[in-house]
């Protein structure tokens, strides 16, 4: 369903993406791991076209992400994503942000768009919250709240860039939970983060990247039991060390 | 006691000038932040041209004297649109094109303030560019800049104490005017202090109540 071929990337001179393929399946679940400044995150911001980038190709659902003739607003509709920094509009209630797009972009009527938004903050445990203001909110309801957002365009598949990295640790399992959830159900997923934990639970296929590049891309149980690159290695060693 | 008595006398006058100051400053307020608010997307723009175009026209208006180009217009606006406009709606638009090109620093300032991953979190869910700016992007810029807005607009009031220059009435002109009349130049040019102070004294007062409410 989301397919990257050989992309290349510049910042200026730096070569932040060098030559990376990646693929997700329909339903599969995709962790990219690795340590900072390795281009994870402007990797999964190239696949709805956050990022723009200067060679090869990604696809999604059959759409050229970097084509001319693209329309992005229409495709990224169809892609949810969830930021580090959730990214709630800080001037709009709740139930507002999620209400914002259904009702500009997919123009569902609004009773419509808040009965949609009631049932995914329902599902995130936080039905309570719809009127407040995102600054009321801790991080993790703040982060399940950019979950519902997103959830609520009926994405095909979600991206999520290290959701839990700027949680403190006591929520950081409120927000995988609802991840884990989501995973179960089949939804396709490519996820970039530092929880091995949830890695190791719900994903098919791990990718390790280091400096720019794909190093490494296994089947979980494969990835964690016998990484094949002495820097998946490393990396793993030093990670997993405390756990 | 004499000095306040021609004051009150005075009052449908003064206040008629009072009335032209603050009507002035309030639409080329409003006509220079519309514009402002185009030309701070312009010279936000990855199009070097449309950026650079901004650019210059930001910077030539930040460079001349108010009076000059209030001047300007006087003579300008009647040749280029063929007939007489009259004093006010040549002010009117010096002051719209000239505060344009001080508010358009500013709301650049304000758009740059919102954090990059707004706009991001914005087009993720599908919003076109315009979109997002109207729903996601102004909201928070303006809210961040509304105490620059307003000084600029204190500043604003102020100087359309400079129209005498086309003969307008301003409140600073009909003050002039009863003080050379009545002879009574000191006391006239204090009770004009005083209501300047008063008006910008007020609005400032509201600005730094806003400020302490953003930092909250």
């Amino acid at each position: 369903m989301i397919k990257l071929s050989n992309i290349d990337k510049w910042y200026g001179a730096f070569h932040t993406l060098k030559d990376c393929s990646v693929n997700v399946s329909r339903g599969e679940v995709l962790v990219i791991c690795g340590p900072s400044g390795s281009g994870k995150s402007t990797l999964i911001k190239c696949v709805n076209g956050l990022e723009p980038f200067q060679g090869g190709e990604i696809t999604v659902d059959g759409v050229s992400v970097g084509a001319a003739g693209t329309n992005l607003p229409r495709l990224r509709a169809r892609i949810g994503m969830v930021f580090q920094n959730f990214e709630l509009y800080p001037h709009m209630s709740v139930l507002e942000n999620i209400c914002l797009a259904q009702l500009k972009v997919l123009k569902r009527p609004r009773d419509e768009a808040e009965a949609r938004a009631f049932a995914l903050l329902e599902r995130v445990g936080l039905k309570d919250h719809a009127r407040k203001l995102p600054s009321q909110l801790s991080g993790g309801q703040q982060q399940r709240v950019a979950i519902a957002r997103a959830l609520a365009m009926d994405p095909i598949a979600m991206l999520f860039d290290e959701p839990t990295s700027a949680l403190d640790p006591e929520m950081i399992n409120e927000v995988l939970e609802v991840m884990v959830q989501l995973a179960q159900e089949g939804m396709t997923m490519m996820v970039v983060t530092h929880e091995m934990g949830f890695a190791r639970k719900v994903a098919d296929r791990v990718v390790f990247m280091d400096q720019g590049e794909v190093v490494e891309d296994a089947a979980t149980d494969q990835f964690f039991s016998a990484p094949k690159s002495d820097r998946a290695k490393s990396f793993l060693s030093r990670i997993l060390q405390h756990v | 006691m004499k000095d306040l008595e021609l004051i009150v006398d005075s009052m449908p006058f003064l206040l008629q000038g009072l009335g032209l100051s603050l009507l002035l400053a309030a639409l080329a307020a409003a006509g220079g932040i519309m514009m402002a608010v185009v030309l701070a997307l312009l010279r936000l723009s990855s199009n070097r041209f449309l950026s650079g175009a901004a650019a210059v026209y930001v910077n030539f208006f930040r460079s001349m004297p108010l009076i000059l180009v209030i001047f300007w217009f006087f003579f300008l606006v009647p040749m280029v649109i063929g007939r007489p406009v009259g004093s006010f709606y040549s002010a009117l638009i010096a002051f719209t094109l000239f505060e344009a090109a001080h508010y358009t620093e500013i709301i650049r300032a304000g758009i740059l303030s919102v954090s990059r991953g707004q706009g991001w979190a914005a087009a993720a869910t599908g919003l076109t560019y315009g979109q997002s700016l109207r729903h996601v992007i102004l909201p928070q810029a303006f809210r961040n800049m509304t105490p620059l807005l307003l000084t600029q607009g204190i500043i604003l009031f102020q100087d359309t104490s400079l129209v005498f220059v086309v003969s307008l009435s301003d409140f600073l002109t009909t003050v002039t005017i009863v003080a050379r009349n009545e002879g009574r130049l000191v006391s006239m040019y204090v009770f004009a202090a005083l209501v300047y102070f008063a008006l910008c004294f007020a609005a400032s007062r509201v600005v730094g109540g806003l400020q302490k409410k953003a930092i909250r």
